[in-house]
């Protein structure tokens, strides 16, 4: 076991420093204590992108789990059940409706819209029959995009188009110091979700036993959506929606380590935080000098995982 | 000692429970026995707090279920309901370990692994432990859950038909293990059972239910003639003794 982890901080190590290593600017790591520009673009540009990269990619693929436990649905995320286009709805609005407020308050307001949306969601699937799993991101998905076609005719009357798909393409490009601090909450949230990974295990395991282990169902949910609510918020805000990150990376681990949190999560989001490191990285070599946007990236990649874990879920006895 | 007290149930305006009343002593099996819909599972679910309780009182040696924190009473009380299915993906062992989450609360000590250890040996669960439930069959699952039930030992437990999915070997096995459980530990099993033979081999009390009211209640030798098991069913069966035990004839 302490091979493993061992091996996986070299090979988190080596992607980090090669993340480093890949952009436009004329950049060597021998020449940071001898040229200040160097150093600039190392601190001001390169360590912030991938700063923004892991925390993205780890709270992501927690907030996703998180999800799945409370709808007790393998197949929900922020993408798959219109949390993103909420928060989305909400930052269009607060820019709309106060222009001038700071970033912080246009996250707030993000929060609050997605956990509207949270909210809606989970009662539209209650009223579905639990037999059939498929159905629940499907209404997910639909639910999202009548919410993003709100946004995107909000965002047309208002001739803000240009910024809703900064907010609904998810791309670290724009990543510099000072434009993604926000970005260090969901760590904090993160080792929140750490805290209550026994409770959220014990939520996935439906209200009943949860009542009958002594937990209070409701307020777990709850916890469980504010913290759902404000890393799609933040991510959204600070780099824009990322698919199915949340949904993959999930499925992936609990294949092999199930779904006991506490031993999954710290998992879930080193994977997370992984996936999403070679993901941008792929963005930025293919077309070098150009860059592909990682949410178009993790997309393509996140789409074909899907289709492989639905076709091949583990039959049950 | 368990007292139910002019507990009534309404779902849109039926009337599924109409004032029931009983109080129970501590210890032994009591088997709550009834015709389908009789509201047997709605009876159990408002003892374990899994519905709120809008009319009546339920308390357990004087802690009453509404005024009592739910973790407080999940050392007291535990239930297993009739379908379960947890999407969860976990082993055995930890499904059951999850059952002392009231003591241990996210930290198994030394006690909890060895009270885990008994129960996945009492049920027989031993060498799958190790294997994720979603790859187990029906009867595998449901003895899984009853491990983790017993394992949250509390003074009283709730089963909703815990023979479900159950080959005849393991139904008796468990069985006979609640019976121990009940003698040897003095605790308190309330069942919700179809197969009347088998609640009357094992119980010492029956409660019958119809049409949401107790329509007969006693001793499992009172309770097992040929005229109340007409009233509780509305069909004639044959009691025979056999061997100084009553056993119902309804096959053919």
């Amino acid at each position: 076991m302490n091979l493993k982890i061992f091996l996986a901080a070299c090979l988190f190590v080596v992607l980090f420093v090669i993340s480093l290593m890949i952009g436009v600017s004329d950049f060597e790591f021998s020449k940071i204590f001898s040229d200040d520009d160097h150093l600039l673009i190392l601190m001001a540009s390169r360590i912030p992108r991938n700063f923004a990269i892991v925390l993205t990619g780890s709270s992501l693929a927690i907030v996703g789990v998180i999800m799945q436990m409370i709808a007790a649905n393998k197949f929900v995320e922020p993408t798959t059940a219109g949390t993103m286009d909420s928060a989305a709805l909400g930052i269009l609005c607060a820019t709309l409706l106060w222009p001038h407020s700071g970033l912080m308050f246009k996250m707030l307001i993000a929060t609050l819209f997605s956990l509207f949306g949270s909210w809606i969601f989970l009662g539209i699937i209650r009223r579905l029959p639990v037999t059939n799993p498929l159905l629940v991101p499907l209404v997910g998905i639909m639910l999202g995009g009548v919410i993003g076609s709100i946004a995107t005719f909000i965002a047309y009357e208002a001739d803000l188009l240009q910024y809703l798909s900064i907010w609904i393409n998810g791309d670290f490009s724009g990543i510099l110091r000072g434009r993604y601090e926000l970005l260090w909450i969901t760590f904090g949230l993160s080792i929140i979700a750490y805290f209550i990974a026994n409770q959220l295990t014990i939520v996935g395991m439906g209200e009943n036993i949860a009542t009958n282990l002594g937990l209070n169902y409701r307020a777990i949910i709850s916890l469980g959506l504010i913290i759902v609510a404000m890393v799609t918020a933040i991510i959204v805000t600070t780099v824009g929606m990322i698919p199915f990150i949340g949904l993959v990376i999930p499925n992936i681990v609990n294949r092999v380590v199930g779904d006991n949190l506490t031993k999954a999560l710290p998992i879930i989001a080193y994977i997370g935080a992984v996936f999403t490191l070679v993901c941008d990285i792929i963005g930025r070599l293919i077309i070098f000098p150009y860059e592909i946007t990682v949410s178009v990236i993790i997309g393509a990649i996140g789409s074909a995982v899907f289709i492989y874990l639905i076709l091949k879920r583990p039959r049950h006895v | 000692m368990i007292k139910v007290q002019n507990v009534s149930k309404e779902f849109s305006e039926k009337l599924i429970l109409d004032d029931i009343n009983f109080s129970l002593d501590k210890g032994g099996i009591t088997s709550i026995i009834g015709p389908n819909g009789a509201g047997k599972s709605t009876l159990l679910s408002l003892m374990a707090r899994l519905m709120p309780l809008d009319q009546g009182q339920i308390s357990f040696d004087d802690l009453d279920i509404k005024q009592t924190p739910s973790g407080v009473l999940a050392k007291k009380i535990s239930i297993l309901t009739q379908s379960n299915h947890i999407s969860a993906r976990l082993t055995v062992l930890q499904l059951v370990m999850f059952g002392r989450f009231p003591h241990h609360k996210g930290r198994p000590q030394q006690a909890d692994h060895a009270h885990v250890a008994r129960m996945l040996e009492l049920m027989e669960l031993d060498e799958i432990a190790d294997r994720f439930i979603d790859q187990l069959s029906g009867g595998q699952q449901q003895r899984a859950y009853i491990a983790m039930i017993l394992s949250q030992d509390s003074d009283y437990i709730l089963l909703d038909e815990p023979l479900n999915n159950l080959d005849m070997k393991h139904a008796r096995n468990i069985m006979k293990s609640l019976r121990k459980i009940a003698d040897e530990m003095n605790k308190s099993i309330i069942l919700v059972i179809h197969d009347i033979n088998f609640a009357a081999a094992y119980s010492d009390l029956f409660i019958a239910l119809k049409d949401g009211k107790i329509i007969v209640q006693g001793s499992v030798d009172d309770v097992m003639t040929e005229a109340n098991i007409e009233l509780i069913y509305d069909m004639q069966v044959d009691i025979k003794t056999i061997d100084g035990k009553k056993h119902a004839f309804y096959y053919t």
